[in-house]
């Protein structure tokens, strides 16, 4: 596979890997936060940590869809299958995301709900008109990524007059949770996480460029690295904030060059201004409610908004008490601290959603990772 | 005199009905018509409820096994769920180190199913048998109404005889063992999925359905200290392993570069999410023998058509975790981990 073995191979890994080392100044620790879950994914499934020096330390950030979607949102997605009894459609990973009264929408299609698993918005559009009979809610999640083509979906029912068609529009945006990591006390205040720089969303910055980085590294003094999501990319990102830091410098610099531009894809851009616009606050599950963090369906494409349609309110509902995924978002814990971690909240039967994705901060751990925890001994 | 008094079944254009598995006449002529004909063999010519077979030869046992297939779609690049439901079962047996000797197979067909699909399965299945030397013997029908089967579901069980002395099983792998693959993982999941999402590729991904007792066969005459043998199904070869080590009391680690992939198969994989080391595998075997054996075994099993791509992938250490362990082809470490629920793709 060209193009993508060039990315993963070992020798230059090696190779890169000799750099940090020569590169990491002595005594000097340094922690960088990825900010996406893809980089999660890929750091562990790569085993990445093994090839860096003991004074490098990667946080997992909060960047995984699934794992930042409250409970409240969820619940609103059952009550439309369950109660109205609509077909809900979303992406894989979000049907395994716990809700309240022990229900996910996995267990709420076990007990009659129409829900469905797709692998683009515009299968949820396409079943809309195979089966007009049928009213369809496309249960629409994630960052700058994924939202160009719910708006596309949104425009195309639009156009097409689509009456029994609408989306419960749950995108968020990157920047304002990088912000809230930055302003929270344990970063800010307290010093629990020190934070040297992160490594920049790579799919999420092909959609919205290199510009909206500017005022992290401007006004927090962090250098930003904006890296692809294969393994070398990671490694070379690391090296340039390695260096960043040496030089005492706070840049946004792009590592993806093959990817990212400066402007960003400045279609997907005017799609969602027109179609979406900003919420004036959301509740993110770890990092709280945050102001103008969040998309919503513009008052031009009412008729497709779930929301207005069904009359939806939002209900917060709080996570398990011994859960720590809002912590572990934040960079604050690790998986390992936290009570439920391999206990009672397992891939099998997540409590919180760090566990459900395999970009979430937990089941990484857990699939990719768990033997470090413990060493290995001769029966 | 009217030379039969029934009309055959229209096998073009006619589908299986409730009266099918009634029980009736309409049941007795499905059976001879479409089973008896393509299976034909002494057992079933007897018409009886079950067959009488010899016993085994002096000091070998017997082994059985069975397995359930329910397969969508049930016609795939490299095969179907005919000629699957066959070498599944012989595999199972094979793996054991038996020697396959007879099938059953016991049909749930839903109301409406197309008698020419069925037909063809039956047919499938039959060549199958036939080329695995393996004869159908007994089976059963039935028929479940329109919409409580998905059109057909196939159980096959088989028996074989194990020869005397042989002792293969998962709890037998021991620290410093190697773990070898008879060849590419992942094509037959791959082959159903790229199918199931329409997913075109330059050329298309084959399911790799065989049967397996002939590479078996040459793998243990060649290696006959053979610890274990298993074909890694459901889960891939991670969740084989996973096993392994369970039974075993055994660690395992791995070396990714030593893995074989297709690469369409990668491709796949990388387009969808997935890991091939999770997906299924009907024509692969998995090996662990004592490492001063390992190149005997891959020279067997590569000296075989169906073994050709063999490798050594890895070997097993003491490990009171029973931990699978990767070293990735990066440089890097990770476990092998079991499949969490179904494996889903993921979404950014």
């Amino acid at each position: 596979m060209k193009y993508v073995d060039d990315f993963r191979d070992g020798e230059i890994a090696r190779g890169l890997a000799a750099a940090i080392a020569r590169e990491v100044e002595p005594g000097r620790r340094y922690a960088f936060m990825e900010f996406c879950g893809g980089h999660t994914h890929a750091i562990s499934r790569y085993g990445v940590t093994d090839l860096l020096p003991p004074a490098v330390r990667m946080i997992h950030g909060p960047g995984c869809p699934v794992c930042v979607l409250p409970i409240g949102r969820i619940d609103q997605a059952i009550q439309l299958a369950l109660d109205e009894g609509v077909t809900v459609c979303s992406y894989g990973d979000t049907l395994r995301v716990p809700a309240s009264e022990g229900l996910s929408m996995l267990r709420a299609r076990a007990r009659g709900a129409d829900i469905r698993m797709i692998y683009s918005a515009a299968d949820a559009l396409a079943l809309a008109q195979r089966e007009p009979e049928r009213q369809v809610v496309f249960f629409a999640i994630g960052f700058e990524t994924t939202t160009p083509p719910t708006a596309l979906v949104i425009r195309q029912a639009a156009k097409l007059g689509l009456k029994n068609f609408s989306v419960l529009c749950c995108h968020v945006l990157t920047p304002p949770a990088i912000t809230a990591i930055l302003d929270s006390p344990e970063v800010r205040d307290l010093g629990i996480v020190p934070l040297d720089g992160f490594i920049g969303p790579a799919h999420v910055s092909t959609v919205i460029g290199t510009r909206p980085y500017a005022g992290f590294a401007a006004e927090y003094r962090k250098p930003v690295v904006i890296a692809g999501f294969e393994p070398l990319d990671v490694m070379q990102a690391i090296r340039m904030l390695v260096r960043q830091v040496n030089e005492g410098r706070a840049e946004v610099e792009n590592e993806f060059t093959r990817a990212v531009t400066e402007e960003g894809n400045l279609k997907a851009q005017a799609l969602m201004a027109e179609v979406l616009e900003l919420r004036s606050e959301f509740e993110w599950r770890g990092l709280g409610v945050l102001p103008n963090s969040a998309l919503k369906i513009r008052e031009r494409f009412a008729d497709f908004d779930a929301e207005a349609r069904f009359g939806l309110r939002y209900r917060p509902v709080p996570d398990h008490k011994s859960c720590d995924c809002g912590a572990i978002l934040r960079g604050v814990k690790v998986p390992l601290d936290c009570k439920l971690f391999g206990t009672v909240c397992t891939p099998e039967t997540p409590m919180g959603s760090c566990m459900v994705s395999s970009e979430g901060a937990c089941a990484a751990h857990y699939t990719y990772g768990r033997f470090r925890d413990i060493p290995v001994t001769a029966a | 005199m009217k030379k039969t008094y029934i009309r055959p079944l229209d096998l073009r254009h006619g589908s299986v009905d409730l009266s099918h598995g009634g029980g009736g006449r309409a049941m007795v002529q499905l059976i001879g018509e479409v089973f008896g004909r393509a299976f034909d063999n002494e057992w079933l010519r007897r018409g009886d409820d079950g067959a009488v077979l010899p016993a085994p030869a002096p000091g070998e046992r017997l082994v059985m096994a069975t397995d359930a297939h329910v397969v969508s779609p049930l016609f795939f690049p490299g095969g179907d769920i005919g000629c699957l439901c066959v070498h599944g079962t012989i595999n199972d047996v094979a793996v054991m180190g038996a020697r396959p000797l007879y099938l059953a197979a016991s049909f749930i067909l839903e109301e409406g199913f197309p008698l020419a699909e069925l037909a063809r399965i039956v047919a499938s299945m039959a060549a199958a048998a036939k080329a695995a030397g393996v004869p159908v013997v007994t089976g059963d029908t039935k028929v479940v109404e329109r919409g409580k089967g998905d059109g057909i579901f196939i159980t096959t069980t088989g028996l074989g005889a194990l020869p005397a002395g042989r002792e293969l099983s998962g709890a037998n792998a021991r620290p410093g063992d190697t773990v070898i693959v008879s060849g590419t993982l992942g094509d037959h999941g791959m082959a159903i999925m790229a199918r199931r999402e329409n997913l075109a590729f330059e050329s298309e991904i084959r399911s790799d359905t065989a049967a397996l007792h002939g590479l078996v066969a040459a793998a243990l005459a060649a290696v006959p200290q053979t610890r274990v043998l298993r074909d890694p199904t459901r889960g891939g070869l991670a969740a084989t392993l996973n096993e392994i080590a369970q039974q075993s009391g055994v660690g395992i680690v791995l070396d990714e570069a030593a893995i074989p992939v297709d690469p369409q198969v990668a491709a796949a994989c990388e387009f969808l999410g997935l890991d091939p080391l999770n997906i299924a595998n009907e024509g692969k075997l998995v090996a662990i023998c004592p490492a001063d054996a390992a190149d005997a075994l891959v020279a067997a099993l590569r000296a075989h058509p169906l073994g050709a791509r063999a490798a050594r992938i890895g070997e097993v250490i003491a490990d009171e975790h029973r931990f699978v362990q990767m070293k990735t082809a990066f440089g890097g470490r990770r476990m092998v981990d079991w499949l969490a629920g179904e494996q889903l793709p993921r979404i950014c």
